[in-house]
Order: C-alpha cells, then structure tokens, then sequence
C-alpha cells in the first residue's frame, strides 16, 4: 500500500467535505485545514471511520484567541492522527467570541472530555453536547478565561513589585 | 561522651539545695521550643532543599525536631515550602486549621512568601493571604543553612511566647482577619 501523503489527503477531504473547508496549508509536514465549526464532528467521524485514512487517535484539542479577527475571536484546534498510516492532520475552526459555541466530539472520541473542559477552562469556548461542562484546572470561582488576551498577565493582587521597590 | 551532649540552658531562676524555681511560661516555653514537631507541606523545589535540610549532613533533627508530623493534628510547626496555587490555598488553610494551638507557620522560599516568579492568574500571591504566618525565609530556593535559621527564629518566638498570648484579642483579631474562629 502506497503512503498516504497530505495531496492525497487534502484531495480525499476536498471531494467530501468541499465547501466546508475554508483554507489548506502545510504547516510543520502537518496539513491544516481551517473548517466550518458544524462539520468538525462530521469530518471527524468520517475519517475515523474511514477504511483507508483510520485518523483512531485524537492527540489533542487546545484553543487560541486572536483579538483582531472580528467574529472568529476564538480557535478551537484539533489534532488527530492515523496511527497506521504513520500521518496527522490538525484541523482549525473559528467561532466569534459572542457566542462561542462547538460541537462536542465526546460522543465520537471519550478522550476528548477533559480536553474540551480544559479549552473551555481557559478560553471559554462552549462545547454543546458535552456531558460536564465545567473548570477542570482552575479553581471553581474563577470569574474570568485566563489565556483570553483581554486580561493582564501578572496577577492583580501582587504588591512587592510597585515602583517604589525598584526606585522609579 | 557525656560531655559532647548539649543541654539546653535553664531559664533565669532561682536555685537552691535541691530545688530550682522559675515561672512556668519560662519551663513550658524551653520544652516546647525544643520539641517542635514540624509538618513539611512541600509543593516542590524548596522541598527538596527541605529535605536536604533533614537529612543528616544539616540535621534538622539538632533541634529537637526529629519527628515530621505527617498529621497536622499533632504537629506544633506547619512549614510551607513551595509554589502554593490558588487551588491549593483552601487545602492549606484546612491543614492549618486541623492544626492545635499552639501552631506556628514557617514560610520557606520565595514562593511561599510572595508568589515568588509566578506572578500570574493560578498562584497564590504570597500564603499569608490565607493564614498567619510567624516567619519568612527568602530564596529561591533558600539554602539548608537559611531553612535553619528560620527555625532558629520560630524556637525564638516560641521560647518567649506568653501563655496568654493565645487568648490575647490581638491573636483573636489576626485570625478573625483570616476568617478563622
């Protein structure tokens, strides 16, 4: 059996999910694809069920914030690899900051709870469907998504570092 | 042999054939800066210097703290050595409170004293914003000897602690302050 590179991939994911996949590119020898937030259980389940592909393993699922991108604030970004195939993809999708919601893959793969607890914990992002929507690193009165770039990053209540400790 | 052994000094007293008389806050203060049994609550590196600090080349145990208490229901001394995040800061204060009087609370190292290099959004800025401490070692992390040093300082404090002090509405008012009693 021939190796499964990322044209291939790319051709195979363009004939099944043609129009929800906004942009490709190779990043790393990873392909990227930036995808509609709809399609990812879709696109994930197609390909973990695919005979060919077998993208079995989700590596993980982070998040980022990009301030400047009006209405698609917030990144949810998926890693998946096909562990016989000896190949990853990483697939990205946008949602305004508004109203942050994604569908959960918890039903497709039980791995991604926490990691989807984990995106939510610190961006905000809010994965319908899931079964414990909930903090799960920081602490439960946290009021606030701490790796939105809209808080400062030293904490508020620090007091040996005003000026007068350091003669200005 | 004999001779090598150190014993503590008596307190300023009065002696006599066969009896010696001093107050009670003096005896009772000698016993128990001498007998300080210490909970090590390590949350990381200056744990380790912790550790180096009760193995036998620095010897925590000259002291007279020998036993770590890994209850705080019998210990006298909560030592607090590493970064405590904001997680974290209801289980130490839990510790503290499962603790009897008289307790004390060594701060060890920067982080513990201040948040150290995390100043950021997940650690506690410094552990007196949830209990009483009695006293600060700095560095990062400080050195077996200054480990010492701020036990040295808490035998000090313990030595000539007033028996009252505990029923005193100064101690009352800090604790109340930390939402404690």
């Amino acid at each position: 059996m021939a190796d499964i590179t990322n044209e291939f991939l790319l051709e195979r994911l363009q004939e099944q999910f043609g129009e929800s996949i906004k942009s490709s590119e190779v990043s790393y020898d990873i392909l990227t694809l930036v995808i509609e937030p709809s399609s990812v259980l879709h696109m994930l389940t197609w390909l973990h069920k695919d005979n060919l592909l077998k993208f079995r393993f989700l590596t993980d699922i982070c998040g980022s914030h990009h301030p400047d991108l009006k209405d698609e604030e917030l990144c949810v970004i998926y890693h998946v690899q096909s562990m016989e195939n000896n190949i990853r993809l990483r697939l990205k999708t946008f949602v305004p900051i508004g109203q942050p919601d994604i569908p959960s893959v918890t039903s497709l793969y039980s791995s991604a709870d926490w990691m989807e607890r984990e995106t939510y914990d610190f961006y905000g992002t809010n994965f319908t469907g899931h079964p414990n929507m909930t903090r799960i690193l920081n602490v439960d009165e946290m009021d606030y998504f701490p790796l939105r770039k809209e808080y400062p990053l030293e904490d508020g209540t620090r007091e040996d570092k005003a000026d007068q400790y350091f003669g200005r | 042999m004999t001779t090598d052994i150190k014993i503590a000094e008596a307190p300023p007293g009065h002696t006599g054939e066969g009896f010696f008389a001093t107050s009670l806050d003096k005896v009772i203060g000698l016993a128990r800066s001498n007998s300080i049994w210490p909970l090590p609550f390590a949350t990381s590196c200056c744990g380790i210097e912790f550790m180096a600090t009760m193995g036998s080349n620095y010897d925590l145990a000259r002291f007279g703290s020998e036993r770590m208490s890994f209850s705080p229901r019998q210990a006298d001394l909560l030592l607090v050595a590493g970064t405590i995040a904001k997680k974290m800061g209801p289980i130490l204060k839990q510790v503290y409170l499962q603790m009897a009087e008289p307790r004390w609370v060594l701060s060890i190292g920067a982080c513990a004293s201040s948040g150290g290099i995390f100043d950021t959004y997940s650690v506690l800025q410094g552990i007196d914003r949830v209990i009483p401490v009695d006293v600060y070692v700095p560095g990062c992390p400080p050195r077996p000897e200054q480990i010492i040093d701020g036990v040295m300082k808490i035998q000090e404090l313990v030595k000539d602690e007033s028996l009252r002090r505990r029923n005193s509405p100064e101690y009352k008012a800090l604790l109340q302050s930390y939402g404690i009693l």
